[in-house]
């Protein structure tokens, strides 16, 4: 493809670097062959929410199965392969990529005062990778679907006849879009920072999104080789994961884990990311502890790959190993409290704007709070021994991915979404959105935390009747839920369709991506930045930077 | 990687204004200085040199385990392996990691036939190590030492030394196939990467300030011969 790109006769049609990027270059073909990296993060942007709609119908389906016990709208074996997509499609197809591919491409770039990524080629290829990624676990969704859950277990997964091996090519290439795009972003962040911005200078989205991509390229290669394992185990028989042939099931939960556990960090690192921006913008106060926010977000990627034991304390692991896994385990709360703690120390004395990516941030914080801790109790063993495959699982995890990532995702989407679209949109409306957003979220959840805790298994289709309450608040819950997101894209639907023209800088923010116009013109900058303060030094911004209207109507206040 | 090799873009520039576009028609809208574009596709490789190094080692991590459980399996199952092939496949695959490292010097001196000869021996050397890796794996397709469902014990009659094999001796064929295959994989993909190269130099696209392609492609080639050095002493010598 790359070859392909250098001849093509492209001269002639070079978009004008100072044109406004939605309309330098014009047709599909334009957008097709695009190297610019704010037009791949909206492709990206489009891919990824058409998967989190899939990823979350799949959701309603689980939960309107379970309002009542025995079968409700489908039976034992479509509910297995209805949860394994839900999970497949919201880990591999929405979660990792989202933040990361969609708003870390539109952004990261600007921020850093670069005119694009190190490798743009590199950079459009990624996401045609993640599009075939895609198709290949679209394949195996109409080929007879995937039973396994998300995990993959063998022995189950080499023996069952459900589609695995599409399943697991596709995640295998929508591995390598992870890979590459986390080594596009290494790179960028290493060569293409504008001059003045150093280290201590960078956003806290940057270091975010610099630990991420050092996870995604050192964990990701080591789950393309467990699924190659696993799809030639299927294929022809290998006996590595196999227990009848000499071979050790265990090690494919140690591999798994090996990738997965980073890759849940993958998740919410760059959630952190977002809502530290957030937390500074509408706080309109330097960060607390900055220094310390960037290093725990590296500490967090050091220390995801060294506890991917601590889901496998009741697989027969040796207890030494599940004594030093529970023990490193309660290293992660380090980071992650001197993360919540900073950030609560940021909003101190802020003076606090309550828009509604603000409200997603406070979420954020609360939840991932709730989330977080309950991790701790997984991670002491006699407590997991309780507590493992069953419904608290569910909810600790989803706590941290929902309550943390979707938070920050929807959060940044809104924040940036006059940056990117160069609209605004309706703030009321978004608000009640959110209330929805956060009322339903917390009732499917908190339910699943309090059954958990009585017993109630997980990836169940049936259960006894004392549980139905909790499932049915669970399942009513789930569509106060729908209804929040349904309302939130007929919000940003509106605001393409009729929104107010968005100025430079709506929210007032010392960031620096707010220093270029929304939509960004092609070259991002006129000229290339020279950056003097860090990005949240509120009492060293000029008011021009800090102006939250038109340039124009500045130059008026000041005559 | 390719993407350091962007020869349309500076084309909208206009002189002076986005500093030197004009001055080098390979030099990205988004880089300062060739030096800057070259150090950040450097960077590049050397990152995706350790994901490879990294999906390599799962397979590294299940042979130490297997070949803990049972040493004398494996001492046993490799002694199949040749070890005179295996040999000659190092010494082919040092060789052209030497040749590779001579292409990039003679692309730094701007020497482009040089750069040629030394590319093509190194495709070359690429070529002659897929030959032998093809005999070696015809001979054990025909003795039936195959991965998995596929590895045939009645043909173990032919047993070289009078030894018969475990049944579970699969398991060491299950890894070789895997590594040496996956190697394999590395070895083509290497080639089609040394051929574009050659293809820019054939082109003319290549000179004393702009060799990127062919250090980067050197680069990966070396981590193919690296994994081998690995591979040989671990299924060849193993007792």
């Amino acid at each position: 493809m790359a070859t392909e790109v250098a001849n093509a006769p492209s001269h002639h049609e070079e978009p004008d670097p100072n044109e406004n990027y939605l309309k330098a270059g014009r047709g599909i073909w334009s957008w097709m062959t695009t190297l610019d990296h704010k037009r791949i993060g909206v492709m990206y942007l489009v891919a990824v929410i058409l998967a989190f709609f899939m990823g979350g119908m799949f959701a309603l389906l689980i939960r309107l199965e379970l309002l009542t016990p025995g079968r409700t709208i489908m039976g034992a074996a479509t509910y297995n392969r209805v949860f394994t997509l839900h999970g497949a499609i919201m880990v591999f197809l929405f979660i990792i990529p989202s933040i990361p591919a969609a708003l870390g491409n539109f952004v990261l770039p600007i921020m850093l005062g670069a005119k694009d990524v190190a490798f743009p080629r590199l950079n459009l290829m990624s996401f045609y990778v993640y599009v075939v990624g895609a198709v290949f676990c679209l394949f195996s969704i109409v080929s007879g679907a995937i039973d396994t859950g998300w995990t993959f277990y063998t022995p189950y997964s080499t023996t069952s006849s459900s589609s695995v091996v599409s399943m697991t090519l596709g995640v295998f290439i929508l591995g390598f879009s992870s890979i590459l795009t986390g080594l596009n972003f290494i790179v960028t962040i290493h060569k293409l920072r504008a001059p003045g911005m150093h280290w201590r200078r960078l956003p806290l989205f940057i270091w975010g999104m610099y630990a991420t991509s050092i996870m995604q390229v050192l964990a990701t290669p080591v789950l393309a080789i467990t699924l190659a394992l696993l799809a030639m185990e299927k294929l022809l028989g290998l006996g590595i994961f196999d227990a009848s042939l000499g071979g050790d099931p265990v090690l494919f939960q140690h591999f798994f884990w090996f990738y997965s556990h980073p890759a849940v960090y993958i998740m919410i690192v760059p959630g952190m990311a977002v809502v530290s921006e957030l937390f500074a913008t509408f706080s309109r106060r330097a960060v607390f502890g900055y220094f310390a926010i960037a290093m725990s977000s590296l500490g967090l990627a050091l220390l995801g790959f060294l506890v991917w034991g601590h889901h496998m304390f009741t697989s027969g692991q040796s207890e030494f190993a599940t004594m030093v896994f529970s023990g490193l385990t309660m290293l992660v709360a380090i980071p992650s409290g001197v993360k919540t703690f900073n950030w609560t120390a940021t909003l101190y004395k802020g003076s606090i704007w309550l828009t509604t990516p603000m409200l997603y941030a406070l979420a954020f914080l609360v939840q991932f709070a709730i989330g977080g801790l309950t991790g701790l109790f997984l991670g002491v063993l006699s407590i997991d021994i309780h507590l493992h495959d069953t419904y608290f699982v569910v909810a600790h995890f989803h706590y941290v991915m929902m309550g943390g990532t979707v938070m920050g995702f929807v959060g940044g989407l809104l924040y940036w979404w006059p940056k990117i679209t160069g609209k605004l949109y309706n703030e009321t409306a978004a608000k009640v959105s959110f209330g929805f957003v956060f009322a339903g979220f917390n009732a499917v959840f908190i339910a699943q935390f309090i059954m958990g805790s009585r017993g109630m298994p997980r990836r169940y289709y049936d259960y006894v009747p004392e549980f139905r309450p909790y499932h049915a608040f669970s399942t009513y819950g789930s569509w106060i839920l729908a209804v929040g997101f349904f309302i939130l894209a007929g919000v940003l639907i509106q605001s393409l369709r009729k929104g107010a023209k968005a100025p430079p800088n709506p929210w007032g923010s010392a960031g620096f991506e707010w220093n270029t116009a929304s939509p960004p013109i092609f070259s991002n900058f006129a000229e290339t930045p020279v950056i003097t303060r860090g990005p949240y030094d509120y009492h060293e911004a000029t008011e021009e930077e800090l102006f939250d209207g038109f340039p124009e109507d500045f130059k008026k206040t000041e005559s | 990687m390719s993407s350091a090799t962007t020869t349309d873009a500076s084309h909208a520039a206009p002189a002076g204004e986005h500093g030197h576009g004009h001055q080098y028609p390979f030099l990205a809208h988004h880089f300062d200085t060739p030096v800057h574009q070259f150090d950040s596709a450097k960077l590049g490789m050397w990152i995706f040199i350790a994901t490879e190094i990294l999906m390599f080692g799962g397979l590294f991590v299940a042979y130490g385990i297997f070949r803990g459980q049972e040493p004398e399996m494996f001492r046993m199952a490799h002694e199949r392996l040749d070890r005179i092939m295996g040999a000659v496949n190092t010494v082919v695959l040092l060789f052209s990691s030497l040749t590779a490292a001579l292409a990039v010097r003679q692309s730094q001196v701007g020497d482009r036939k040089g750069t040629t000869r030394w590319l093509v021996i190194t495709l070359i050397c690429a070529v002659i190590f897929l030959v032998v890796k093809f005999f070696e794996y015809q001979h054990k397709f025909h003795d039936g030492l195959l991965p998995g469902h596929y590895f045939q014990a009645h043909l173990q009659q032919f047993a070289h030394h009078g030894h018969v094999l475990p049944q579970r001796a699969h398991m060491f064929f299950a890894l070789y196939f895997m590594m040496t295959g996956l190697h394999g994989v590395h070895v083509l993909i290497g080639m089609g990467v040394l051929s574009w190269v050659l293809k820019q130099n054939l082109d003319g696209k290549i000179s004393k300030q702009f060799f990127t392609p062919v250090e980067i492609g050197a680069l990966y080639w070396h981590l193919v011969d690296l994994v081998w050095i690995y591979l040989f002493p671990l299924l060849y010598l193993v007792g």
